[in-house]
């Protein structure tokens, strides 16, 4: 299983794919929303990217709760433990 | 021995043969919209690439809209409306429950009589409209049909609703499909289609006419929903499996495509299928959804009108079409431009 900073920088990746924001603005602490500037629709994608990559699902009534990258990150360790 | 009943003539190929639009005369900005729905320009069209949209005045009906598209297409066709011999029309947005506007517009268009249904298949509504034409015309069932995708949604719009009110919009399409010379002139690739009653919620009229009619607060429009999210998760990663299998019916991939046409749904939307597809850099997409906003049904004949009239498409292109809506329903098919 990947560890917290493993999923982190996978996350970074594929948040600076989708988005250009740069992988290492990619923090722990960052809302997606308020720090990053990522929008709804934009969020959608990264999620989808994110369940290929982490092989996990992550249902859409759960990814309004995932408000910053630390909540993302500890969602996709539980989900793929 | 039974007696044998004379069976449908030999399958023969279909060709889209005319294409014409209505787009209605009010062109409304972004900042009509922004106001009531607490938003702004920059927002709107970072969502969905929108930055004015067409809806219809209280005389641009759906009829009225529908007999414009279908004039033009008959005349590109060059056929005369007495050859046509159906006329499906694709609404949701006809506000009577019965008769069909097909029946009208066969009338007031001065077909012979021409067979005319209406069918609900929301934003799939073209390509499925054009599904049952291309068979009808391999089988002999008609001549020339003529389908319209046809949509009044500001109807239906509640204009304080931050999911749909800067989407929708209004017009007509169609087109008239015939008889190809040969197997090798063949312009309508296989259908493929489904449906997903599952996600019905995800976009749907919110009450029935009854219930609207007789709310507590008074008579009401029935207006249309939407969850965003999932639909845009459904349009964006589901449909290109769907618009792949339809090339691989046509047996041609992506390097022969020279248009894709997808609903104008949201801008978004088809810049993520664009990328699921892989599409190469030859191939022209439809942005019409900028000046036009999500005209469903009508939506890919008016984008397919606009890249002939700027010159993005020639007549013999291939195109990839795809239809996909409340349902969810969805059609995608490959065509060569008439």
């Amino acid at each position: 299983m990947a560890s917290t900073e493993e999923i982190r920088t996978g996350l970074a990746e594929i948040v600076n794919e989708i988005t250009g924001v740069p992988a290492g603005d990619v923090q722990l602490d960052k809302s997606f929303t308020d720090d990053l500037d990522i929008d709804s629709l934009s969020m959608v994608e990264v999620v989808v990217a994110a369940e290929e990559k982490f092989g996990v699902k992550i249902p859409d009534e759960e990814v309004k709760n995932l408000a910053t990258v630390g909540d993302a990150v500890s969602y996709i360790e539980k989900a793929g433990s | 021995m039974r007696t044998q009943i004379r069976p449908a003539r030999q399958p023969r190929a279909a060709r889209i043969t005319g294409i014409g639009g209505y787009r209605p005369s009010r062109v409304i900005p972004n900042s009509e919209i922004v106001e009531r729905i607490d938003s702004s320009d920059e927002w709107i069209r970072t969502r969905s690439g929108i930055e004015s949209r067409r809806w219809a005045t209280d005389d641009e009906t759906v009829i009225s809209m529908s007999l414009g598209a279908a004039g033009k297409a008959i005349a590109h066709a060059g056929v005369h409306p007495d050859q046509i011999g159906c006329v499906i029309v694709s609404t949701v947005t006809h506000l009577y429950q019965t008769p069909s506007a097909a029946a009208e517009i066969a009338y007031k268009l001065g077909t012979d009589r021409a067979a005319a249904f209406d069918i609900s298949a929301a934003c799939a509504g073209f390509c499925y409209g054009l599904s049952l034409a291309s068979d009808m015309v391999q089988t002999g069932t008609a001549e020339h049909v003529l389908v319209i995708g046809v949509e009044r949604l500001s109807d239906l719009t509640d204009p304080t609703d931050r999911s749909t009110a800067f989407l929708f919009a209004d017009g007509a399409g169609a087109v008239v499909v015939g008889p190809a010379d040969d197997a090798e002139g063949a312009g309508i690739g296989p259908v493929v289609w489904g449906s997903d009653g599952e996600s019905l919620g995800h976009i749907h009229q919110r009450e029935n006419w009854y219930d609207a009619l007789h709310s507590p607060d008074g008579p009401r429009m029935p207006h249309l929903v939407m969850q965003g999210n999932p639909v845009f998760r459904w349009a964006s990663y589901e449909m290109p499996k769907v618009a792949q299998q339809a090339l691989e019916a046509a047996g041609i991939t992506v390097d022969d495509l020279d248009l894709f046409v997808p609903h104008q749904a949201n801008m978004r939307i088809t810049d993520a299928m664009a990328r699921q597809l892989k599409l190469p850099d030859h191939v022209a997409i439809a942005r019409d959804i900028a000046q036009q906003g999500n005209s469903s049904a009508a939506s890919i004949p008016l984008a397919i009108e606009r890249m002939l009239e700027s010159g993005e498409a020639r007549s013999g292109d291939l195109a990839l079409v795809i239809g996909f809506g409340a349902g969810l329903v969805y059609a995608a098919q490959v065509i060569r431009i008439p």
